[in-house]
C-alpha cells in the first residue's frame, strides 16, 4: 500500500468518524411481547413508549432511536432479544417486559452485557434480585399485601382481619405474608390466616370459619376466577365483612363471575385509570396527548407504565450527562421522587419501584376509583 | 364449635359430598364391568358443564347444536341398533331436534337462550353420546388387550378431552349463569335448639337440590341395574364376561350402554356443580375427578351404594377437617389422598366392596 492510499483512507475514516459523533443517536432498545398470548399488554406497553418518544425525541441535543424487537410472548425469543439488542444494536439502555417469566430469561443476557434495563409491568421479586442491571417501573407483588393492609387500617378502621390465600401460589402467599405483617404493625389483629388449594371451588368450610370469627375485612389474593367465586360463597353463607384483593381481581370478569356478590369489594392496582378524579401533572399531560396519539383507543396503566419507563431513561441519561451505561445505571440506582404517570417513583435499593398504590372499588358492577394510598410496612 | 356452625358445616358437606358420589358413580359403574379405571370420566364431566355453558350463557350457533344432536343420535342408533333399519321410535325425536334447530336457526331473537330444561336434556344427550363414543373408539378395540393397555388409552382419553377444551373453549375461566333463585340464601334459625337468637345457618336452594336430585338419579340408576333386563346382563357381564356372551347377550351393547348412562351422570354432576361453583374451565375435571375416584375406592370400587357413601363421606371430611383444624385448610388435599392410601392398606376393596364376584 502506498503512502497516499493509507493517507487518504486515514483521512476518509477519520472524517466518517467525527461525523457519526456528532449525528449518532442514542440508542434505546424495546423488547415486549407484541404476539402471543401477552400481546394485548406488550401492545400497549409499546404505544406507552413510543408516545413517550414523541414527546421527547431528543436527549442532550442527540436523537434518540428506539429499537423495537418483538419478545413472542417466549422465553428463548426474549433472551434473543435482548441478546439482539446488546450486542448487534449495541443500545445504551432497554425497556421491557411484559410478563415476570419473560424479564428473568432476558435479565440474564443484560447482566452478563451489562445494559441498564427498566422493566415494564414484571411484577415477580425475582425479576430484579440480586441483579445490578435490572430496574422497574412498577412496584413487586409483597408492596401491595402493605398496600392493602394499610387502607383497611387508615381508611376503612379495621381492626380485625382474616386472610384466605391459595397456599401453592407465590403471588398470593406474597401478598398475604405482607398484608398480615402490615396489618399487625398497624395495630390489628389477624384473626385466621386459612388456605386452600389449586383448583378447589368449594371454599365453605374455610368460609364458615372465617365468618365465626367476625373480621372486619377479608383478604383475599387471588386471581379473578377463584376470588369471584369466593366472594359469591362468602356473601351466600352471610358474610357481611369488607372484602379485598390484589391486582390480579382486576379484571372484567370479576363483576361477571361474581355479580352481585362482588359489589363493595375493594383492590389495589397501580395507581393510573382514565377514569380517576384527581390527576397529577405527569398523567394528566399523559392522558391528553395520548388522544392525539391513539384516538378510540384507552390508555391504560400498561401504557402509563411503558411511557414511564423511556421517561426514567431520558432522565438517567440527562443525570449521567452522556450515553456510558454503567453512568445511567448509577443514575437510575439513586431516582429520586420522579414525576411518572403512576405518582412520585423512587427506586429503592432491591431496584424496584416504591410509589402510591391505587385503590378500586366495585360500586353498581363498575370499577370507580377511590384514590391512592402509601404503603407503611 | 357451635351447633349452628356444625349445622352449617353439614349442609356444605352435603352438596360437595353428592357431587363426589355422583362422579364416583360413573367410575365404579365402569370398573364393576370391565374392570378398567376411566380416568377420561372427569374430562367428560367437564364437557357436561361446558355443554349446558354455551347453549346458556354464551349462544351456541343453532347449525353447531343441531349437528351435535344429529351426532349424538348418529351414536346411539350405530351403537345400539347396528345395522338394522332404525326402530319407530328413533325417528320423532331426530324430528323434534331438526325442528327446534331450525327454529333457533331462523325465528330466535338474536339474544335468545334456550331454557334450562332444554340445555340440560341437550347436554345430557350429547355428554352420554361421547361416553359411548370414547367406548367404541378408545377401549373396545383394547377388550381383549392387557388391562393396562385400556387404561393407557383411558389417559389417553383425558389428555385429549382437556387439551380439546382448551383449543375450542379457550383456557380461560368462564362464568356460569346461576338463576337467582337457586343461590339465594335460605335462612334457618335455630333460635330453639340453642337458646341463642343469632344462631342462623344460611344454605342456598341449590345446596339442598343438589343431594335430592343424586338421591333421586341413584335410585333410578339402581332400579334399572336390579329390575330391568339391560341391568340384568350389566349384573351378569361384572360377574363373567365370557359366559354372558355365550348366553347370547350382545356384550358390547351393554357396555355401551354402561358407558351412556355413567357419562349422563356425570353431566347431570357437570351442570350441578357449575350451578354451585359457577364457573367453567376446560381442567375444571381434572380435581373432581381424582377426588371422585377416591370416593369410589373409598365406598369399594364396583359398588355403586358404596360410591355414593364414600362421596358423601369424602365430602364430609374434607369439610370437617377445615372446620375442627382450620389452620390445617392447606392441606385438605393432601388429605383425602392420605385417605385413599390408608384405605387401601387397611381394607383394599373398600368400605362397600365385597369380593370380586357379584360387584356392580
Amino acid at each position: 500500500m502506498s503512502l497516499k492510499t493509507l493517507a487518504f483512507s486515514l483521512v476518509i475514516t477519520l472524517a466518517a468518524a467525527t461525523c457519526a459523533l456528532a449525528a449518532e443517536p442514542v440508542k434505546i432498545g424495546v423488547y415486549l411481547p407484541l404476539t402471543g398470548q401477552n400481546a394485548f399488554g406488550g401492545q400497549l406497553e409499546l404505544e406507552g413508549v413510543q408516545l413517550a418518544h414523541k414527546e421527547m425525541p431528543k436527549v442532550l441535543g442527540r436523537d434518540v432511536e428506539l429499537v423495537i424487537v418483538d419478545n413472542k410472548s417466549d422465553k428463548v425469543e426474549a433472551a434473543n432479544a435482548v441478546m439482539r439488542l446488546t450486542s448487534k444494536d449495541k443500545v445504551v439502555g432497554i425497556i421491557g417486559t411484559y410478563g415476570s417469566s419473560l424479564a428473568l430469561a432476558g435479565g440474564e443476557v443484560a447482566e452478563s452485557a451489562k445494559t441498564p434495563v427498566i422493566g415494564t409491568s414484571c411484577t415477580n421479586p425475582l425479576v430484579t434480585d440480586g441483579k445490578k442491571y435490572y430496574f422497574r417501573a412498577c412496584f413487586i407483588d409483597p408492596y401491595q399485601g402493605a398496600g392493602a393492609a394499610t387502607y383497611a387500617v387508615r381508611n376503612l378502621k379495621a381492626k380485625k382481619a382474616a386472610i384466605l390465600k391459595e397456599v401453592s401460589n407465590d403471588y398470593a402467599v406474597g401478598l398475604a405474608a405482607f398484608f398480615s405483617r402490615s396489618f399487625k404493625k398497624l395495630d390489628g389483629v389477624v384473626l385466621a390466616n386459612l388456605n386452600y388449594n389449586a383448583d378447589d371451588k368449594d371454599f365453605t368450610a374455610q368460609l364458615t370459619e372465617i365468618i365465626s370469627q367476625k373480621p372486619d375485612v377479608l383478604f383475599i389474593p387471588a386471581y379473578f376466577a377463584e376470588g369471584a367465586i369466593i366472594m359469591k360463597q362468602a356473601r351466600e353463607l352471610g358474610a357481611t365483612f369488607r372484602i379485598m384483593g390484589g391486582d390480579a381481581m382486576d379484571n372484567p370478569e370479576t363483576v361477571t363471575i361474581g355479580g352481585k356478590a362482588v359489589e363493595g369489594f375493594l383492590h389495589t392496582t397501580f395507581p393510573y385509570d382514565m377514569t380517576m378524579p384527581d390527576m397529577n401533572e405527569t398523567a394528566k399531560k399523559f392522558t391528553a396527548n395520548w388522544k392525539g396519539f391513539r384516538p378510540g383507543k384507552d390508555p391504560n396503566v400498561n401504557a402509563a407504565l411503558g411511557y414511564t419507563c423511556y421517561m426514567m431513561f431520558m432522565k438517567a441519561i440527562e443525570t449521567a450527562g452522556g450515553t456510558d451505561k454503567e453512568k445511567i445505571t448509577a443514575a437510575l440506582a439513586g431516582l429520586k421522587d420522579f414525576p411518572a404517570v403512576t405518582g412520585m417513583l423512587s427506586i429503592n435499593d432491591s431496584h424496584d419501584a416504591e410509589m402510591p398504590i391505587g385503590v378500586i372499588e366495585i360500586k353498581n358492577g363498575k370499577r370507580v376509583y377511590l384514590g391512592e394510598v402509601k404503603p407503611e410496612m | 364449635m357451635s351447633l349452628e356452625m356444625f349445622t352449617q358445616h353439614l349442609f356444605n358437606a352435603l352438596a360437595l359430598g353428592a357431587l363426589y358420589g355422583l362422579i364416583a358413580i360413573g367410575y365404579t359403574m365402569v370398573y364393576g364391568i370391565l374392570r378398567l379405571i376411566n380416568f377420561a370420566h372427569g374430562d367428560i364431566f367437564m364437557v357436561g358443564a361446558y355443554l349446558v355453558f354455551f347453549t346458556t350463557v354464551a349462544f351456541m350457533p343453532a347449525w353447531a347444536a343441531a349437528l351435535l344432536v344429529a351426532l349424538a343420535l348418529l351414536v346411539f342408533y350405530a351403537v345400539f341398533f347396528g345395522t338394522r333399519r332404525p326402530p319407530l321410535w328413533f325417528w320423532p325425536p331426530l324430528f323434534f331436534f331438526c325442528l327446534t334447530a331450525f327454529y333457533y336457526g331462523f325465528f330466535a331473537p338474536r339474544d335468545f337462550t334456550p331454557p334450562w330444561t332444554v340445555a340440560v336434556a341437550f347436554s345430557i344427550m350429547v355428554t352420554s353420546a361421547i361416553g359411548i363414543a370414547v367406548d367404541r373408539v378408545a377401549y373396545r378395540p383394547l377388550r381383549d388387550a392387557p388391562r393396562i393397555s385400556a387404561l393407557i388409552s383411558a389417559i389417553g382419553v383425558s389428555f385429549l378431552l382437556e387439551n380439546l377444551g382448551v383449543v375450542i373453549f379457550t383456557g380461560l375461566p368462564r362464568p356460569v349463569l346461576q338463576p337467582e333463585a337457586l343461590v339465594t340464601p335460605l335462612v334457618f334459625s335455630m333460635s330453639a335448639l340453642t337458646g341463642n337468637p343469632e344462631s342462623l345457618v344460611r344454605v342456598a336452594p341449590i345446596a339442598l337440590i343438589v343431594p335430592l336430585v343424586s338421591a333421586f338419579l341413584v335410585a333410578g340408576l339402581l332400579y334399572i341395574i336390579h329390575r330391568t333386563k339391560p341391568g340384568l346382563a350389566m349384573r351378569s357381564i361384572s360377574t363373567d364376561i365370557e359366559t354372558t356372551r355365550l348366553m347370547g347377550v350382545s356384550v358390547n351393547k351393554v357396555i355401551a350402554l354402561t358407558f351412556g348412562l355413567g357419562s349422563a351422570l356425570a353431566a347431570c354432576a357437570g351442570i350441578m356443580w357449575a350451578l354451585r361453583y359457577p364457573q367453567v374451565h376446560p381442567y375444571m375435571g381434572m380435581l373432581p375427578g381424582f377426588k371422585a375416584f377416591i370416593a369410589a375406592v373409598f365406598g369399594g370400587i364396583g359398588s355403586i351404594r358404596g360410591a355414593m357413601v364414600g362421596g358423601l363421606l369424602l365430602g364430609f371430611i374434607e369439610i370437617m377437617l377445615v372446620a375442627f383444624f382450620p389452620s390445617l385448610s392447606g392441606y385438605r388435599d393432601a388429605f383425602a389422598f392420605v385417605l385413599l392410601i390408608v384405605i387401601l392398606l387397611w381394607r383394599p376393596s373398600g368400605l362397600m366392596g365385597r369380593a370380586m364376584e357379584e360387584k356392580i
